[in-house]
């Protein structure tokens, strides 16, 4: 038996073929639904419209400190397509540049808040029913106990206004739901037969939580940061509705919701195109999500 | 002849919707049921029987599922063609199920008492739907499978009652109205042996008292050996084997009933069988021809070309194998 | 030469208080065993019997409550955590099913390679070589390296936990319960496979299941169990054709068979009868009692204890004593 041969030709071969009939796989199960598709369309066009912003949008220094106070309220029109704000500022080109920020924040957050969930999680669960279980469960309980927004308000406040900041305190609200989220998945997983087996024959404890145990935990965890990037999203708009995160001139979709609603209803553009973003955006990554859940569903052949 | 069956499926096809195409699950399935017999459907896992049983009474799964071709005649008329009304009245009066798994027939949040009542009324004419009526009814059931305590149990949940009290309530469930037709899916098969045997002699005792035509459906032999009249052997989405018990046993024809025969451990000893080589086809690809020519040990050219049909070898055997019938 | 020696073996699980105390599910109540190297000792049972705590106890899930166990003149009678690295090499075990058994996260090569890195210390192409060894044993062809537990068949995920039992080159494997889950005809193959690769390596096997058409082709010894104790023990052959306690009685009458000649060996008069009780509420006296046809005057009241009949051949039945196959001052009705 030459093992180099059989992985040189037939392993790579049929590793690739698995690859792709994977993909196919995932991808069928993921379009049976369409509102999926059409989350990931919506998502999509947001995600390339944010990076390409510079050089997609009509008015890319409307986006910075710009003013231009003759068109200054001007309707939805041919030049201005959303119309233009109290300062002249094209609110379709803001919008855009906004997504920049509104994408940039979930990033951030989830990035830091989803693995330190994780792992702490995962800790919690393999040590159940020890005393570092108690003390992460409860510091998580602690955290979960306070209502999301007045505390991502709370430590948004205490702390200067600013886009840094605000991500500090939304991360902060959302590392508690994935260790939780975690915790369950893990304890449960630490039961299955295929870990017994390995702590049985004496694999170390590494091996068990990042190799047996972590790859069991993950799927609701994906499904879980679709959803949640449309909650973050949310979240930082409520700041910056209230002047927390995003400071002007940058736009951010809160901010302009908020200053446009003082123009209501008569130059009603201003605040309805930007909260219709949000909308969108929040629609979609949704979507999305329900479809990222799909597509991990455990399949039984 | 025909106009005495109970239950005749016809040519019945049914495929599923995947990713890369159908799952063609039954291939053409032929069976009958006539009334008062008891028969038994024997087959692994994988060869449909499942498929089968929720194809009668029509509780595929949607959308995948699609029947795509045949007839399920059930007192003459198509199951398949019926609609939703009269769908209803063959569920709740006409044939009844015992689910293979008695803790998951079962809502865990209703009593006893309330998912009986439910089953009884619907199989109940409007008039005599009355409280009173409906409770005798279901004390007496559930005195026949051998339950004490009959009001008690009435008000316990099904999580407050052991595997075996369970599986006789779904037994009594199929006895609170006269129906034409029971069918039996792996009963006893979640319970211990002792258990099992218990039950199997209740139902055999049930059956014989109240005369009902009665599909059991396994993938034990000993099971099937003991309480049905004729069996089935089903492979791969078809019928491969039918005879009555007896000759089933004594003269076994088809190579897999011959195989699955030869791998089933003695009490007396003697050895266990290396089984039968292979495995069970995909259904996306099935082999062409016999489905079981891959695995045969008797396996001939005509096998992979052309389906075999079931051919007569003595009354009521009836073997679906190019050795026992029209060689080309 | 003697490979396991269980004495007296005893694991409690505390369920709850009431004001007399801890309340106790007895699963393991007082098991004596020995098993001999190269034999396959098979433990019968029902649901509730403790057979799997058993096997558990034994491979060291759980730390037992009381008694001895020594295996190749180590005592093992503590948890895995405290066990050193050369008693888990010999000591392997295969569970009942097979998909919760493997991780559906891995593929088979890192399934059966974990066994082979940790105990044989082997890494790289002598790792792969030795994974495809394995696999070929097993009679799986090379390619199932890269697949994943979820694309392959019932018995296949079987022959792969049993190849992942293999690779640290055991001498006792204890099975439990390996082929309830599977169609008969895959178990026909699975089985011939492990009395074959018995013979190869010269293994040891504690085979459980509740199956008793399997066992009688499977062992040389079998043990029967009932809520935590042993019921009676003998040789294969000498225990189908002899059976001397009513548990066993009524078990092997029961088993659904499919010839004359079987139907001829069961045991007639031994209907089952009564529900199977909890092991936390074991009745006083013989376990058995509240079941058992035979029941005399002093079954509710005294435990009785195990005696040796013939050679080899175990009861605990007050039916019984030393040497003789009947007991004459056991006061019943019925005749055996």
């Amino acid at each position: 038996m030459n093992i180099e041969s059989l992985k040189t030709n037939s392993i790579v071969v049929f590793q690739r073929v698995k690859f792709l009939e994977r993909i196919g796989k995932l991808w069928y199960k993921f379009s049976r639904n369409k509102l999926s598709v059409v989350g990931l369309i919506l998502v999509l066009l947001v995600v390339f419209s944010a990076i390409l912003a510079p050089w997609i949008v009509p008015y890319p220094q409307h986006a910075g400190a710009f003013v231009d106070f003759d068109n200054g309220f001007s309707p939805p029109s041919g030049r201005y397509l959303f119309g233009t704000d109290a300062f002249g500022r094209d609110v379709l080109s803001r919008i855009i540049f906004a997504f920049r920020g509104a994408l940039l924040m979930p990033v951030v957050v989830l990035g830091i808040a989803v693995p330190i969930g994780v792992f702490l999680g995962m800790f919690a669960g393999y040590f159940k029913n020890t005393r570092i279980d108690t003390l992460i469960m409860r510091m998580t309980d602690i955290f979960l106990g306070l209502p999301p927004l007045i505390l991502a308000l709370a430590i948004a406040s205490v702390l200067e206004p600013n886009m840094t900041n605000s991500m500090i305190a939304v991360t902060m609200v959302y590392w508690p739901w994935y260790c939780r989220l975690t915790y369950g998945m893990a304890s449960s997983v630490h039961n299955e037969y295929f870990v017994i087996a390995s702590e049985l024959t004496g694999a170390s404890r590494f091996h068990i939580l990042f190799r047996e145990m972590l790859p069991n935990c993950l799927s609701p965890v994906f499904t879980k940061m679709a959803l949640d990037v449309g909650w973050v999203i949310l979240l930082s708009a409520s700041l910056s509705f209230v002047g927390l995160g995003e400071q002007p001139p940058t736009p951010a979709l809160g901010q302009m919701v908020s200053d446009g609603s003082k123009y209501l209803p008569e130059q009603w553009w201003v605040a309805i195109f930007p909260a219709l973003a949000i909308v969108l955006v929040i629609l979609g990554f949704n979507l999305l999500g329900d479809g990222i859940r799909d597509m991990l569903e455990i399949r039984s052949d | 002849m025909n106009s005495d069956r109970l239950l005749d499926i016809r040519d019945l096809q049914v495929w599923y919707r995947v990713y890369g195409g159908y799952l063609k699950v039954l291939d053409g399935v032929f069976f009958h049921l006539g009334k008062g017999e008891r028969v038994a459907l024997v087959g692994e896992t994988g060869c449909g029987k499942t498929t089968l049983m929720k194809t009668i009474l029509r509780i595929l799964p949607q959308p995948e599922s699609h029947i795509h071709h045949g007839e399920i005649l059930f007192k003459g008329k198509d199951i398949l063609r019926m609609n939703y009304a009269e769908l209803q009245r063959v569920r709740s009066k006409g044939i009844a199920m015992i689910f293979q798994d008695p803790t998951a027939a079962l809502n865990p949040v209703f009593t006893i008492g309330t998912q009986l009542f439910e089953v009884t009324k619907h199989a109940l004419p409007r008039s005599e739907q009355s409280k009173d009526h409906v409770s005798k009814i279901v004390i007496s059931v559930l005195k026949e499978v051998a339950l004490p305590d009959q009001e008690r149990l009435l008000r316990n949940y099904p999580i407050q009652l052991s595997g075996g009290m369970r599986q006789r309530i779904c037994i009594s469930m199929a006895l609170t109205a006269p129906r034409d037709l029971l069918i039996a899916d792996e009963p006893g098969t979640s319970l211990d042996v002792t258990i099992q045997d218990q039950i199997l002699r209740l139902l055999k005792e049930l059956v014989r008292s109240h005369d009902t035509s009665t599909i059991v459906i396994t993938h034990s032999l000993g099971v099937a050996r003991d309480i049905a009249d004729r069996i089935y052997v089903m492979y791969a989405g078809r019928i491969v084997e039918t005879a009555n018990s007896l000759e089933l046993f004594s003269n076994p024809l088809h190579p897999y009933t011959v195989g699955l025969l030869r791998s089933v451990p003695k009490i007396t000893g003697g050895g266990i069988a290396s089984g039968i080589p292979g495995h069970i086809p995909d259904y996306l690809n099935p082999p062409t021809g016999c489905r079981f020519h891959p695995r045969c040990p008797s396996r001939m050219d005509v096998c992979s070309q052309k389906k075999p049909g079931m051919y007569h070898v003595s009354p009521n055997h009836f073997v679906s194998c190019f050795l026992y019938g029209e060689k080309p | 030469m003697i490979l396991l020696e269980i004495k007296n073996l005893k694991k409690y699980f505390e369920v709850g208080r009431n004001r007399k105390g801890p309340i106790y599910l007895r699963a393991v109540d007082g098991i004596s065993l020995s098993i001999e190297e190269g034999e396959t000792l098979g433990l019968v049972g029902e649901s509730g019997s403790g057979k799997s705590t058993l096997a558990y106890t034994v491979i060291g899930m759980y730390r037992p409550t009381g008694g001895e166990a020594i295996f190749k003149g180590q005592n093992i009678a503590v948890e895995y955590s405290r066990r050193p690295l050369t008693l888990k090499k010999e000591m392997q075990i295969v569970f009942q099913d097979p998909a919760s058994s493997l991780n559906p996260r891995r593929n088979i090569g890192q399934i059966i390679g974990l066994n082979l890195r940790l105990h044989r210390k082997l890494q790289g192409v002598e790792l792969q070589s030795a994974v495809v060894e394995l696999l070929q044993r097993v009679e799986l062809s090379p390619d199932y390296m890269y697949k994943s537990p979820m694309s392959i068949g019932g018995g296949e995920k079987q022959l792969v936990a049993v190849a992942r039992a293999l690779a640290p080159q055991p001498s006792l494997i204890l099975l439990d319960e390996p082929t309830s889950a599977l169609d008969v005809s895959i178990q026909a193959k699975i089985i011939t496979k492990l009395i074959n690769l018995q013979k190869e390596l010269h293994l040891t096997y504690l085979f459980i299941t509740h199956d008793l058409s399997v066992i009688r082709n499977v062992a040389n010894k079998i043990a029967i169990m009932y809520l935590g104790k042993i019921c009676e023990i003998a040789e294969a052959a000498e225990f189908f054709q002899n059976p001397l306690h009513p548990y066993t009685r009524m078990l092997i009458s029961s088993v659904p068979v499919i010839s004359e000649e079987e139907e001829r060996l069961k045991p007639k008069k031994y209907i089952s009868s009564g529900e199977i009780p909890s092991p936390v509420n074991i009745p006083p006296g013989c376990s058995f009692h509240m079941r058992c046809p035979e029941r005399g005057t002093r079954c509710d009241t005294e435990d009785p204890v195990i005696v040796e009949v013939s050679k080899g051949h175990f009861v605990r039945c007050h039916l019984f004593r030393q040497g003789n196959d009947l007991c004459k001052d056991h006061q019943t009705e019925s005749n055996i």
